[in-house]
């Protein structure tokens, strides 16, 4: 007993139990990497001819010019900022039928399936894919870039939501529908005081998550400031593309810092 | 509790009148912030166009089908290209994820007044430039082509990696690293003895939603230039070629939905 217990060693149990399926994900893994690097081709000599290129290019970043083009960015900042509220409030007053719709313990099976349906459609698609679609019905501007991030919102919104609704506790439910209460009613005294402190948590996370794709619509021509840093990089004016990239950065830290500060709050 | 007298009888109600008017004033307040931004937009809207939309989209639909099924066949290549490009720069992203998180944990963090803030400053960086505006920078910088589109990834994704695992190693229990500690373990000993395995279960679970992800954006980085079947798609949009277009977005919507299948089956098994 004393020889045993002094020859064996404890090691650390591996994460996967099953060593078949252990061994089998490794050897997976290094397989799927040895064909990914095989037909990856990357033209090193164009990554190290583009190096002194790219460190005149980062150079160009610096330092960054807010002066010479602030007219323009001001502009587009404010833009994205109208598209994205107006966006989080469309998208938001359009996904909460859905996601009604969308909780498999309010909806009956058809309305279900539709408004998941609903959900799939609009979350499948990137937001730029949707922008350049847009875009070419609405024509050029805000109003493209405004559509793109409502229907993205109600995607997004809406699935949380529903998944919110449903993990709800039916007891409060039950109570308030015993009472006799319309509907509208049991709605609004037993569904929406369970699920406002994630609506209000979610709506201000979308409200950011909007602001940074409002960069990205205007890439395709859908307004706001992307439209302006896509022309920065097209005018090779890097240094008013840093501006805008700070910018973007300080604005999407300040509301992220408000939006947690408020959810903290909220709950 | 709120209760009002209505003609001699008391009625209970949700809210006192204090609460329920700084509600009213709430919503009156959003909805005129609304209605000022609605305003802006629809300043810079030419409504003639958006009135158009219904024929456009009647025009667009004929050209889009038939789907020029033939085409699939040329996009096996990009497709391997897009997934190539998720999965290898998810990868990387994971590398240097890992150490920002371990600097950016208050628990963790060599020194909270020097590295952490510029570990923070890292996250909210990569995490508020989208992948396709690093790949603009990218593609500039390495060449266009799938390399230009894994490095955007992997920007793309340190931030939301490192924040996600930095927020798991905050929240380990302490106890157990104390017990480790208690044994006369190293500092590496305790992070691999102590930290790992309880923060291992959580990176798994990042790591496979985060290439989940990655498969959606890696779809469309080809549009500015950097690889996968974006390029395909920015063609075809090009060239007006709709009934191609049709049979790239039904390619691109299959990979997402197997991809999140597949997340969603791992994460599950993981939990």
């Amino acid at each position: 007993m004393t020889t045993a217990a002094a020859t064996r060693r404890w090691t650390k149990p591996p994460f996967i139990k099953d060593p078949r399926l252990r061994w089998g994900l490794g050897l997976g893994a290094a397989i799927y990497l040895a064909f990914a690097f095989g037909t990856v081709d990357v033209n090193w000599m164009r990554v190290i001819e583009g190096l002194p290129r790219g460190q005149r290019f980062v150079a160009g970043f610096f330092p960054p010019d807010f002066v010479s083009r602030w007219a323009e960015i001001l502009d587009g900042i404010y833009e994205s900022l109208w598209m994205t509220v107006a966006s989080t409030v469309i998208g938001i007053a359009i996904s909460i039928p859905v996601a009604l719709g969308g909780a498999r313990n309010l909806a009956p099976a058809p309305i279900y399936f539709l408004c998941r349906g609903i959900f799939a459609v609009s979350r499948s698609f990137q937001e730029v894919i949707l922008a350049i679609f847009f875009v070419k019905l609405f024509g050029f501007g805000p109003f493209a870039g405004f559509v793109t991030l409502s229907v993205a919102t109600v995607g997004f919104y809406g699935k949380l939501l529903a998944e919110d609704i449903e993990d709800m506790d039916p007891e409060q439910a039950e109570a308030v529908r015993a009472t006799g209460a319309n509907w509208f009613q049991w709605l609004n005294y037993a569904i929406q005081p369970q699920v406002m402190p994630r609506m209000i948590g979610l709506g201000l996370y979308r409200f950011d998550i909007n602001f940074r794709e409002s960069a990205i619509v205007g890439i395709v021509g859908g307004g706001g400031i992307g439209a302006t840093l896509n022309t920065a990089f097209d005018r090779y004016e890097y240094d008013s593309a840093a501006a805008i990239l700070l910018i973007i950065i300080g604005i999407v830290m300040v509301v992220e810092y408000t939006s947690g500060y408020v959810r903290k709050w909220v709950q | 509790m709120p209760v009002r007298e209505e003609q001699g009888t008391k009625a209970w109600q949700r809210r006192d009148r204090g609460t329920q008017f700084a509600i009213w004033a709430g919503w009156l307040a959003g909805t005129a912030v609304f209605v000022y931004c609605w305003q802006l937009i629809s300043d810079k809207t030419m409504w003639h166009f958006v009135i158009d939309a219904p024929a456009q989209a009647a025009d667009l639909g004929e050209r889009m089908v038939p789907p020029d099924w033939a085409y699939l066949n040329k996009l096996w290549r990009p497709t391997w290209d897009t997934i190539n490009i998720a999965t290898l720069g998810t990868v990387l992203a994971l590398v240097l994820a890992v150490p920002t998180a371990f600097c950016a944990a208050r628990n963790t963090t060599p020194s909270a007044a020097i590295v952490r803030p510029i570990a923070l400053f890292v996250i909210v960086s990569s995490r508020s430039i989208n992948s396709l505006i690093w790949a603009l920078v990218l593609v500039a910088i390495v060449g266009p082509g799938v390399f230009a589109g894994i490095i955007a990834i992997a920007l793309r994704s340190i931030g939301f990696c490192a924040k996600l695992l930095y927020e798991a190693i905050e929240e380990i229990d302490e106890s157990q690293v104390e017990a480790i500690r208690a044994t006369g373990a190293s500092g590496a000993q305790i992070l691999a003895y102590g930290i790992a395995p309880q923060v291992l279960p959580a990176f798994a679970g990042i790591s496979v939603f985060r290439w989940d992800i990655n498969i959606r954006e890696s779809t469309v980085l080809g549009l500015v230039g950097a690889g996968g079947i974006g390029l395909q798609l920015n063609a075809s949009i090009m060239n007006l070629e709709w009934s191609k277009v049709t049979v790239i977005l039904l390619v691109i919507i299959s990979t997402v939905i197997i991809s999140e299948w597949v997340s969603a089956k791992v994460r599950h098994a993981i939990i």
